[in-house]
């Protein structure tokens, strides 16, 4: 098992020079000309300097599939209304879990609707999601097989495994979940020396040195004064938004911002105005009213207003358009909460996420937010900006007062995975990742783009959703997918829009060139069986669309 | 009755032929006012104050915003932490000075476990640190599936669920079940997860007087009025009490029979956060439910982290798969966070296989903890608060000087003198303005099967002194 994983990890790591290189330089160039988009910085030459954005893109759909796909919906609503008839009258079993006998009297404690969803829609394709496994969650993993007797009620695990699936759904970008021995040394090490718990918190016993050093090094690493480490990514945004915001404050959230930020920013107590997702204009009128009419009823000016947006985003796989939103928080005197989730190690010359991909400087974004999960291979989430901001931090979070510290060696894997991406190993090892990632990425959504599949997103993101739009077609893809060896994530609502379900894939600097291949040859196999090719190389109005139905969300 | 219908309408036309014309335009002129009047708004909007451009600019040029965090004065309590070198366990160095520890809440000493550390190596090995996915998104390892099976068998319930956050345990649960407009009866005493899972939910909040059932029941008892007068909407309103196992605050126990005995009568639910009595109360450290010998299932959803007696990371919910499973699509910090490193997990486990192994561990911590709980008393100008059977408990000033900020000073001022005479202590840390119901300021004293008599003995003896010379 060991063995076959480094053999994998070596494959992704190593191999990558000379002619693979060079092919792969025409097949990029190819994608680019018949996309009609001119790349001026190839990937050679592209380093510390700031690339051009490219354009998120956001291709609509024909108008017959967001028929289609309704009905559709509309099929599975009705027949789960018969079913629930049949189980009503006891011509069908119903397998769902009761209230206790004694408790039939109490209030139902779960809501209609909320049940028939889950029942006849979620449970027909509930095999996609949650498949165990049981390996490194590396370029490859193995899948544990399970089988359900009773339609996806229950599933039993068959005890044999599916070997060597190819892995595009972990955020594994930079290839660091990894289990060589050598590059685990040290945390075997801090594992021995502390083992894996703290049982204390921040404020009182768990403040370990290895944190104080964690936090140094995530601060040079971002080039900002100072850095706060948490223990975990989503507990970072929803416990610390609070503090730094609260009532008679205004947050001006993205969209599409994620649950966390979300969860956050309504623990925090301010209002919250949303605008609409990555679009400028949406967001400057909202800061111009925002600041001219103060806070509603009162009309008192707001006390300070935070924008908050993501780098990349988790389900569109676009970039955010931090230049501009940089220039609207100047010219309007606001914050900037960036969280850099998905971004950071997987977008910029050096790895140093959205922020260093625009060449903005790092001192100009008041709260840069990330987690460590996704491209550090490890878990937990930071805070870092200037030195009073994590000042107050320190003395204000929530997270620093009532949870445990971080486990050392977590904090001992994504030290050394940092020090990795920026070269203190001795190695260039953390910067070819950082390169061949963006290679993989420009190659795989080119790639996916030439086959004619709806793709969304930036073209530097390596969260690439591939639109599937009907609901048949979700269940149908990520299970054929898996009958060749390949996982991927699929998602639909209520993650999504209702007319969007689509297909998530996550490139990482591990797979290799061999990997991406089988994929996109079945991808395009499968593309043809099922008909999700719905592209028809259209630009979509959508980015420009200008809606002015901007909500106000309840604190 | 035909022809005397259409005898109606024939008269109706020719009515309408023999009327004037004035009166035909009068009439069509009313008929167009009223559709005017039921198409066009019946009210004026607000007069809205147009700004010009340049008056909008202006606003803009002379708004200032206030800084976005206030500075925090450099010798702020909280902002200097202690600082451990090395592992937190039984012997801790903090500040370069190694100290026996009386403030990680290593209950079981499984921190520093030989078994524990070799098993987290292993897995390490397997499947490397992070999971990179939620669990929803090949998050889910063998590991995270045998640790819920191991819980819930341990537990004796149907089904546990995991999350990879202790604080985000309880937090996320609450709100996976109350919503707007349902009712939660919480203990003023309760810890701040419970809190922000009860902002989170948006629900009715009522909090009854700390471990005061007479207070809850005249709440209760309020309620049941209330749903007479409405008792359409009372069939909609869910109702929920949410209790605390040990309480972290006051270090004294919920009475759980009595709290089942309303849960009946009022047809409440009880959700129960277990955090510090989970690996600690009963005979086989399943916690209040088995202190008591209360039935386990007449506890809807009991959830505890183990990040205490466990000595791992994480947290999780166990009860009735009815109930549980309910999470694995509702639960905010289960669905939408990366799940618990697998090798944090497989500590876990081992810690369940030590307790099971070895049931007579918790009748240690017990008479440890009583042993501590006797020692401490008769302090000087320190009271003991807690019960004698709980595993951290809180030292509080007999007299306060009136300032907390003065008390504090006082307190960590014993810290300090305990520090530098190798006991480690802390202080009760609290977020001041966040609190519902902010403590008293305390110390903590926590009790681990590793204290010795003597050290025991020490550590009451070095308070006892810091007490006399300092609070004179």
């Amino acid at each position: 098992m060991i063995q076959t994983d480094e053999h994998h990890s070596c494959n992704g790591t190593l191999k990558s020079h000379s002619d693979q290189k060079q092919q792969e330089n025409n097949n990029l160039k190819n994608g680019y000309h018949r996309n009609e988009k001119v790349q001026k910085n190839g990937k050679g030459d592209g380093f510390h300097q700031p690339r051009v954005r490219g354009e998120d893109s956001f291709e609509e759909a024909p108008l017959y599939v967001a028929v289609l796909t309704y009905m559709g919906y509309g099929i599975v609503i009705l027949f789960g209304y018969f079913r629930d008839f049949l189980r009503a009258v006891g011509l069908e079993k119903c397998h769902q879990a009761r209230e206790r006998e004694e408790q039939k009297d109490f209030v139902p404690l779960y809501q209609d609707f909320e049940n028939f969803y889950k029942r006849n829609l979620y449970m027909r394709v509930r095999d996609n999601w949650n498949r165990p496994i049981c390996s490194l969650p590396g370029p490859v993993f193995d899948v544990m097989e399970r089988v359900s007797d009773d339609y996806n009620w229950t599933f039993r695990l068959t005890g044999r495994t599916v070997e060597n699936v190819i892995n595009m759904g972990s955020y594994n970008y930079l290839g660091f979940a990894e289990n060589n021995v050598d590059f685990l040394k040290t945390v075997a090490e801090e594992t021995r020396q502390y083992g894996v718990g703290v049982c204390s918190t921040r404020q009182e016993l768990g403040n370990l040195s290895i944190h104080e050093k964690l936090e140094q090094l995530v601060a040079e690493f971002l080039g900002v004064e100072s850095a706060m480490a948490f223990g975990m990514g989503f507990a970072t945004n929803s416990m610390n938004i609070p503090a730094l915001v609260g009532k008679g404050c205004l947050i001006l959230s993205d969209e599409l911002n994620h649950t966390s930020l979300i969860l956050g920013a309504r623990l925090s107590g301010a209002t919250i105005r949303v605008f609409k997702h990555n679009n400028m204009q949406s967001l400057e009128k909202m800061l111009k009213e925002a600041i001219c009419s103060g806070q509603p009823r009162t009309h008192r000016v707001w006390k300070k207003i935070l924008i908050m947006v993501e780098g990349i985003y988790s389900m569109e796989g676009s970039l955010v358009r931090l230049p501009e939103i940089l220039a609207l928080k100047k010219k309007y005197k606001a914050y900037l909460y960036l969280d850099e989730a998905h971004s950071i190690g997987a977008v910029g010359p050096t790895g140093r996420g959205v922020i260093e991909h625009f060449g903005v400087d790092p001192k100009e974004v008041d709260v840069l937010m990330g987690t460590f999960t996704k491209s550090f291979g490890a878990a937990g989430g930071y805070i870092a900006g200037k030195k009073e901001l994590v000042d107050y931090l320190r003395s204000h979070s929530h997270s620093a007062v009532y949870a445990t510290a971080m486990s050392p060696p977590v904090v001992e894997q994504i030290i050394r995975a940092i020090k990795c991406i920026m070269g203190y190993d001795g190695t260039t090892e953390g910067q070819r990742r950082v390169r061949q990632l963006a290679e993989n990425t420009r190659y795989f959504r080119s790639r996916l783009k030439e086959m004619g599949f709806i793709i969304y997103g930036n073209q530097d993101s390596p969260v690439v959703p591939l639109l599937l739009y009907l609901p048949g077609k979700v269940g149908a893809f990520s299970r054929a997918m898996l009958k060749r060896k390949i996982g991927v994530v699929v998602v639909g609502f209520p993650a999504t829009p209702i007319t969007e379900a689509r297909a998530r894939f996550c490139v990482s600097a591990a797979h290799t060139r061999e990997m991406l291949d089988k994929v996109l040859q079945s991808l395009d196999e499968l593309g043809d069986d099922i008909r999700v090719k719905f592209s028809r190389h259209r630009r979509s109005y959508r980015p420009e669309l200008y809606d002015e139905t901007d909500f106000e969300l309840d604190s | 009755m035909a022809s005397g219908q259409q005898w109606v309408l024939v008269e109706m036309v020719q009515a309408f032929y023999e009327a004037p014309a004035y009166h035909l335009i009068l009439e069509g002129i009313l008929i167009l006012w009223i559709i005017r009047l039921l198409f066009s708004k019946t009210y004026k909007l607000q007069e809205r104050s147009d700004l010009t451009e340049k008056e909008k600019e202006e606003l803009i040029e002379e708004w200032q915003p206030e800084p976005l965090v206030p500075s925090v004065s450099k010798d702020h309590p909280s902002l200097n932490y202690d600082v451990v070198t090395g592992p937190p366990s039984h012997k801790i160095i903090v500040n370069g000075k190694e100290c026996i520890n009386f403030a990680s809440f290593n209950f079981l000493g499984l921190l520093d476990n030989e078994r524990v550390k070799l098993k987290a190596l292993s897995s390490l090995k397997k499947y490397g640190v992070g999971t990179c996915g939620p669990r929803g998104f090949y998050g889910t390892f063998d590991v995270h599936l045998e640790l819920e099976e191991r819980l819930a068998k341990f537990m004796r319930t149907e089904e546990a669920i995991i999350y990879s956050y202790g604080f985000a345990t309880i937090a996320s649960a609450i709100p996976a079940y109350s919503k707007r407009g349902d009712i939660i009866f919480v203990d003023e005493a309760a810890c701040f997860s419970i809190q922000k899972g009860l902002q989170a939910s948006r629900s009715f909040i009522k909090y009854f007087k700390h471990n005061d059932m007479e207070d809850l029941e005249r709440l209760l008892k309020e309620q049941e009025i209330e749903d007479q007068k409405n008792p359409r909407k009372a069939r909609v309103i869910r109702r929920f009490i949410v209790v605390e196992g040990l309480y972290i605050n006051t270090a004294d126990i919920c009475p759980l029979p009595e709290l089942v005995k309303l849960k009946y009568k009022y047809k409440v639910r009880i959700f129960l956060e277990e955090s510090m009595s989970f690996g600690v109360l009963g005979e086989h450290g399943r916690g209040v439910t088995e202190h008591f010998g209360v039935n386990i299932d007449d506890i809807d959803l009991i959830s505890a982290n183990m990040e205490n007696a466990v000595a791992s990371i994480g947290g999780f919910c166990c009860g009735r798969s009815f109930v549980i499973d309910h999470q694995r699509l509702s639960g905010q910090g289960y669905c939408f966070s990366a799940s618990l490193p697998p090798m944090l997990a497989t500590a876990a486990i081992e810690a369940l296989n030590i307790m099971e192994e070895d049931p007579g561990i918790f009748r240690v911590l017990r008479d440890k903890c009583k042993h501590v709980h006797k020692a401490l008393q008769g302090t000087p100008g320190l009271k003991v608060v807690g019960e004698p059977f709980a595993p951290a408990l809180h030292l509080q000033l007999e007299n306060s000087t009136g300032s907390r900020t003065n008390d504090l000073k006082l307190l960590r001022a014993i810290v300090d003198y305990s520090l530098d005479r190798q006991i480690a202590l802390t202080l009760a840390r609290y977020l001041e303005k966040e609190e519902r119901f902010l403590p008293p300021p305390s110390i903590r004293v926590v009790v681990t099967v590793e204290q010795t008599q003597e050290e025991i003995e020490k550590a009451a003896q070095c308070i006892r002194e810091a007490a006399l010379k300092i609070l004179k």
